[in-house]
């Protein structure tokens, strides 16, 4: 009876105060009773800064509207969370005064599934399989990220066939994704043909993947001290035709597209960004590009033998995002160029470090051999350990700087693990891409960031 | 290529993001933000990248935060791109940064109660389908 009273008692005393806790947690939970509606908010009274930080400190905008209209005319608007154009759950509030945007304000972590801490409870050779799945769109360069931190903390190198292997899977990777980025890019403008196109050309990449690393997305495929598996057979057939067909269907689209006059009006001189705003906002990427500075990981700071394939780095001045959209076409072309000269000059060799420690065995030597059970049941319980100290390392991905930050305390499992996405950098930007133009031109504005939110919350 | 380290304090912290932007340190890229939870006195490193694309280094400033108050200056008005870096920092740590324009939760919801990727907070489950179902330990 007594028992019962206290249960009761607990019950209630649950149901008014936090109605989940994580377990196993000595703080934090979620009260579930009050939604989150109206979290993060734009008020309408905002003070002096946080509107400044709304608005996108001096903006130098190419298309100021300057009307006389009453406060009465003023009103905030809620695009997304699910909007087709939004490229994911990424929600706007904007304050609107008749057709042109005020303020912006981005609102994110819809998709926020906390895949830093995950990472801490994840061993190295477990790593890759969850920041594959931050961009969903270029999950190879999380992966190749991730492998070169973890890959500087114990000071290794890996072969040179996984090298060559790693920079023609991640090209065709930024080619699939830039494809997307056109495809999507074309839908929200109404160039609804772009979208079929673009992704049936993806699809010739997608299906490569599939052969070579078993999925067509998050791969897994590029670890720590190598990558899973070497090319299938027949791979240079495969890779052949994409670097055939593709030319080809990006010629149609510049038949389509470039001297099209509602394609040029909708897209040029719309959304400037300068390089000065780049660089205070952080965006990098074939955004910065466009704005007529060069800066390219891959040609400044290279990695995995980037610097000896001979490509060239698309600029433009303008700074629109018809530039931007411009850039993600020229740079699929040089990437076909590094494709085409890793394919020509694929190393033989092992595809992954000859080191017992870190690589497991295959297979067929586990009958034999018992150090080899030994370090595979050592490896795939355990996982390899890494010495002590923490390392920052950033490649180009199709959108900008993907780093990776790792601690590690000398154990198998990293101590604190943080990616730095060039999309949650670059998002940063669409205030200041977006004020005081009309609204009609948002969906430009967003689809020329190229936003991608599991990059974007992680 | 290997950022130059700089260890600094809360004080001198901003007068040294200042002399960096001065340097010709265009980016501040990443900030974040390792909790030594019971490995380190004080509690939180806050570790800050910043990129030269004119120089072609990078540098990367680490500083620890007072365990009173965890309170740092913010740096949005010298680089805005510290702004959402901010912002995940006091979501995820709960780190104050001071002057901050809008220090608001941005990847958790607002009304959530603690900082998730502090050490002491459980990764643990939340029970999500059955409403009021009792605490699991």
């Amino acid at each position: 009876m007594k028992n019962n009273k206290i249960k009761k008692s607990k019950l209630s005393n649950f149901k008014n105060k936090l109605d989940f806790w994580a377990t196993n947690s000595e703080e934090g939970g979620w009260n579930i009773s009050s939604t989150d509606e109206g979290s993060q908010k734009m008020l309408e009274n905002e003070n002096e800064k946080q509107i400044k930080i709304q608005t996108g400190t001096e903006v130098v905008d190419d298309f100021v509207i300057d009307e006389d209209t009453s406060d009465d005319e003023r009103m905030i608007v809620n695009m997304g969370p699910q909007h087709p154009s939004t490229h994911g759950v990424l929600r706007l509030q904007a304050e609107l005064e008749g057709e042109v945007v005020r303020r912006v304000k981005p609102i994110i972590g819809y998709l926020h599934t906390g895949m830093e801490k995950t990472g801490e409870e994840l061993n190295y050779f477990q790593g890759p399989t969850n920041t594959t799945r931050m961009d969903y769109l270029s999950p190879l360069f999380n992966e190749l990220v991730f492998s070169l931190t973890t890959e500087k903390l114990i000071g290794i190198e890996v072969p040179k066939r996984a090298e060559t292997i790693r920079i023609l899977m991640t090209e065709l990777n930024r080619v699939s994704s830039h494809l997307v980025a056109l495809a999507t890019g074309g839908m929200d403008i109404g160039a609804l043909s772009m979208m079929i196109f673009g992704f049936r050309e993806r699809e010739l990449i997608l299906n490569f993947f599939e052969k070579t690393t078993g999925l067509r997305m998050n791969h897994n495929y590029i670890r720590p001290g190598g990558v899973a598996a070497d090319l299938p057979d027949g791979w240079q057939k495969d890779v052949e035709e994409i670097l055939k067909i593709i030319p080809e269907k990006l010629k149609d689209y510049d038949d389509m597209l470039l001297d099209n006059p509602i394609w040029k009006g909708r897209l040029q001189n719309v959304g400037i960004l300068t390089t000065e705003e780049c660089f205070a906002y952080g965006v990098t990427g074939p955004s910065l590009r466009a704005s007529g500075y060069s800066w390219d990981l891959r040609k400044s700071q290279p990695y995995s033998g980037i610097e000896n394939y001979e490509f060239d780095v698309p600029i433009l001045t303008e700074g629109d995002v018809f530039a931007r959209w411009r850039v993600k076409v020229l740079e699929i072309f040089e990437s076909l160029k590094i494709i085409e000269q890793a394919m020509n000059n694929m190393p033989k060799g092992p595809y992954k470090v000859q080191d017992k420690k870190i690589t497991p065995p295959p297979r067929k030597r586990l009958d034999e051999s018992m150090e080899a059970l030994i370090h595979h049941f050592k490896i795939y319980t355990e996982g390899f350990k890494v010495p002590e100290g923490d390392a920052y390392v950033a490649v180009e991905s199709p959108r900008g700087e993907l780093g990776c930050y790792i601690v590690s305390d000398g154990s198998a499992k990293p101590y604190r693990m943080h990616v730095r996405g060039p999309s949650f950098c670059n998002l940063q930007a669409l205030p200041v891409i977006m004020t005081d133009s009309p609204i009609a031109d948002a969906v430009a504005a967003i689809a020329s960031l190229d936003p991608v939110i599991g990059d974007v919350d992680r | 290529m290997n950022p130059e380290i700089i260890s600094t304090t809360t004080e001198e912290y901003k007068e040294l993001i200042e002399s960096l932007k001065k340097d010709g340190f265009e980016m501040m890229v990443d900030l974040t933000v390792v909790d030594w939870f019971r490995k380190k006195e004080p509690r939180f490193e806050i570790v800050v990248q910043f990129l030269s694309t004119s120089k072609n280094s990078r540098k990367t400033v680490k500083v620890f935060v007072n365990d009173e108050d965890l309170t740092i200056p913010s740096i949005t008005e010298i680089y805005p791109s510290a702004n959402f870096y901010e912002r995940e920092a006091y979501d995820m740590f709960g780190i104050v940064f001071e002057d901050h324009p809008d220090l608001t939760r941005i990847l958790m919801p607002d009304d959530w109660e603690g900082h998730p990727l502090r050490k002491n907070y459980g990764s643990g489950r939340i029970p999500v389908q059955f409403k009021n179902a009792p605490k699991v330990d």
